[in-house]
């Protein structure tokens, strides 16, 4: 069937709402939104460091903006999360953009040091930026009876959604299987034939008929863009933000860290990868120790590094091939 | 010999206060089979960087079938014709043979809107070079000669009015260097203009109908392979005068 990938993200999206309907407990939506979101900024950071090798390691900048962009809304016009994420995602993509154009011409280590100069740029900015909080934060109450073209989604007894959490856990849901979506039809496209010759030999491509500075370009667009959807929910999820907490270091670790372990080759990658580390960082931060997370993400990597440096992904393709000889 | 296909024309190029190309002017005509020489350092691959576009020279410019393409990108070049390969084979080692095949097929899009079937023309390019039980493998399993062949069948997919072939027999025994001559004897049979660049004298001389010589980035002389080999300050660039020392 021709549309069987597409028919299985809407059953997976519709899957997600019967789960916000049926499970009572708050806490699975809590640690879900987290797993979420770090995997569509996985899956982001995979469209342009997986499949065009460039390593960008100021993820936490595009998520940043994204979340801020969604604080400046909420102060300014008092908007919805839905066009939060859609504007936080806009202004993300064009911050890609920007950046792009003026550090794409960096290679290897300079651009992913380029990348994270710019996280830092930016957490300056927002830290003197009183409008939004500045560096001391700022808090965010969520909107009371919020609603979307007329129907009223978060209300304990007459909403679509019983309260914020399972609203936000749907949103971020539907956004990671719309990334998903997106992703698959890079990789099979002419976009992603494009991007594997970058990352192969950016000189031989060129001279082969690649436009790559425009492909590169459209990639750190969308990879930005897509940072910028996780990050637009992040204010309204906390009900506080400030710039520790945005512009976190973990994000810009586990973007890298969760296609690293699921493999850079598939968009398949970044979503094991994500689900996995995701998971075992929520399980153990909350039951055994709060600080045993970022412990956890560095001795995986070193693990998969040494065994499977090409993920899980590439782990199982080289043992299908290694038995089919 | 029909009209020139690609005139350089007053080419510099500097490197900080190094010149490494001192206004060069030449011309490969149409259909020609082109030879480029010179000692190690003397501006062949700057000059062939110049004209697929990957440096851009200061002074000069380059024309080609027509068309100034000074200030074109690579990529472009590419789409107007002019497709090379390199010195050291830079296969896009994440895919199979002909993947690699596909890749300026698909970009360079002479069909644009048709249908054609990259996949058969690719297999064609293959077969011609003796590749085609190595369509699907990966570029890692190859040998020294097989990947000097990929490099060759890559740039003859993007269906190029010029080839060049940037020191494509280094390195291989003088039966493979047969063999890589061959190839480039039948590309020209088809009507592709070639330019070789290449230390192995015995295959410049065999395969070349003009020869042109650089020394220090300087075009010091131009002819039939006899008159290159007969002139004075070819041999003085290659092997020092008596006068030196």
């Amino acid at each position: 069937m021709k549309y069987k990938f597409e028919i299985i993200c809407l059953l997976l999206i519709v899957g997600l709402f019967a789960l916000t309907q049926i499970v009572g407990n708050q806490f699975y939506f809590f640690i879900g939104f987290v797993i979420l979101q770090y995997m569509v900024m996985a899956i982001a950071w995979n469209v342009l460091g997986g499949y065009g090798g460039y390593v960008n390691f100021g993820s936490a900048g595009f998520l940043a903006t994204g979340a801020y962009t969604a604080v400046a809304l909420i102060n300014f016009l008092d908007v919805g999360l839905v066009e939060q994420m859609i504007a936080g995602g806009i202004i993300a993509g064009l911050l890609g953009l920007a950046t792009g154009y003026l550090t794409l011409r960096l290679r290897g280590v300079y651009f992913a040091i380029a990348t994270l100069a710019l996280a830092i740029i930016l957490e300056t900015i927002v830290a003197h930026w009183d409008y939004v909080g500045g560096a001391a934060g700022t808090s965010i109450l969520p909107k009371r009876k919020p609603e979307l073209l007329g129907e009223l989604i978060v209300d304990r007894k007459e909403g679509i959604f019983g309260n914020y959490k399972e609203f936000l856990f749907f949103l971020m849901g539907t956004v990671a299987i719309i990334c998903v979506w997106i992703s698959r039809y890079i990789e099979n496209s002419k976009l992603g034939r494009g991007l594997n010759a970058i990352k192969d030999s950016e000189e031989a491509a060129e001279c082969m008929g690649v436009p790559t500075m425009r492909l590169k370009l459209i990639a750190t667009a969308i990879s930005g863009g897509m940072m910028g959807v996780a990050g637009a929910p992040l204010a309204s999820y906390l009900t506080f933000i400030d710039p520790l907490s945005a512009f976190n270091l973990e994000y810009a670790i586990n973007a890298i860290a969760m296609p690293m372990i699921g493999g850079t080759v598939s968009w398949a990658g970044p979503v094991i990868g994500a689900l996995l580390l995701g998971t075992a960082q929520q399980v153990s931060s909350l039951w055994i120790q709060s600080e045993l997370n970022l412990l956890i993400v560095g001795v995986v990597l070193v693990v998969f590094v040494i065994i499977a440096p090409e993920g899980i992904i590439g782990w199982f393709r080289k043992s299908r091939k290694g038995s089919a000889r | 010999m029909s009209e020139a296909l690609l005139k350089v024309d007053g080419v510099s190029k500097h490197f900080g206060g190094f010149t490494a190309l001192s206004n060069v002017t030449t011309h490969v005509s149409q259909g020609e089979r082109f030879g480029l020489i010179g000692p190690n350092g003397s501006g062949k691959t700057t000059m062939i960087n110049c004209v697929s576009g990957l440096l851009r020279n200061e002074e000069g410019k380059i024309i080609f079938d027509g068309k100034d393409v000074t200030n074109l990108k690579p990529h472009k070049r590419t789409g107007a014709g002019i497709a090379r390969s390199f010195q050291i084979p830079r296969p896009f080692h994440t895919m199979t043979v002909i993947e690699n095949l596909m890749i300026p097929a698909e970009f360079v899009g002479h069909h644009r809107g048709e249908k054609v079937d990259d996949r058969a023309e690719a297999m064609e390019i293959l077969e011609t070079m003796g590749m085609a039980e190595k369509a699907n493998d990966t570029t890692l399993d190859l040998t020294q000669i097989e990947l000097r062949k990929l490099e060759l069948a890559r740039a003859m997919a993007a269906k190029p009015k010029l080839l060049i072939s940037d020191e494509a027999m280094a390195g291989l025994t003088g039966q493979e260097v047969d063999e890589v001559i061959d190839i480039l004897f039948k590309m020209n049979e088809r009507g592709i203009t070639i330019i070789m660049i290449e230390h192995i004298m015995r295959a410049v001389m065999r395969f070349s109908q003009r020869i042109i010589c650089l020394d220090a980035g300087q075009l010091i002389a131009e002819g039939t392979p006899d008159e290159i080999v007969k002139n004075k300050d070819v041999e003085r660039a290659y092997l020092g005068s008596d006068d030196d020392g």
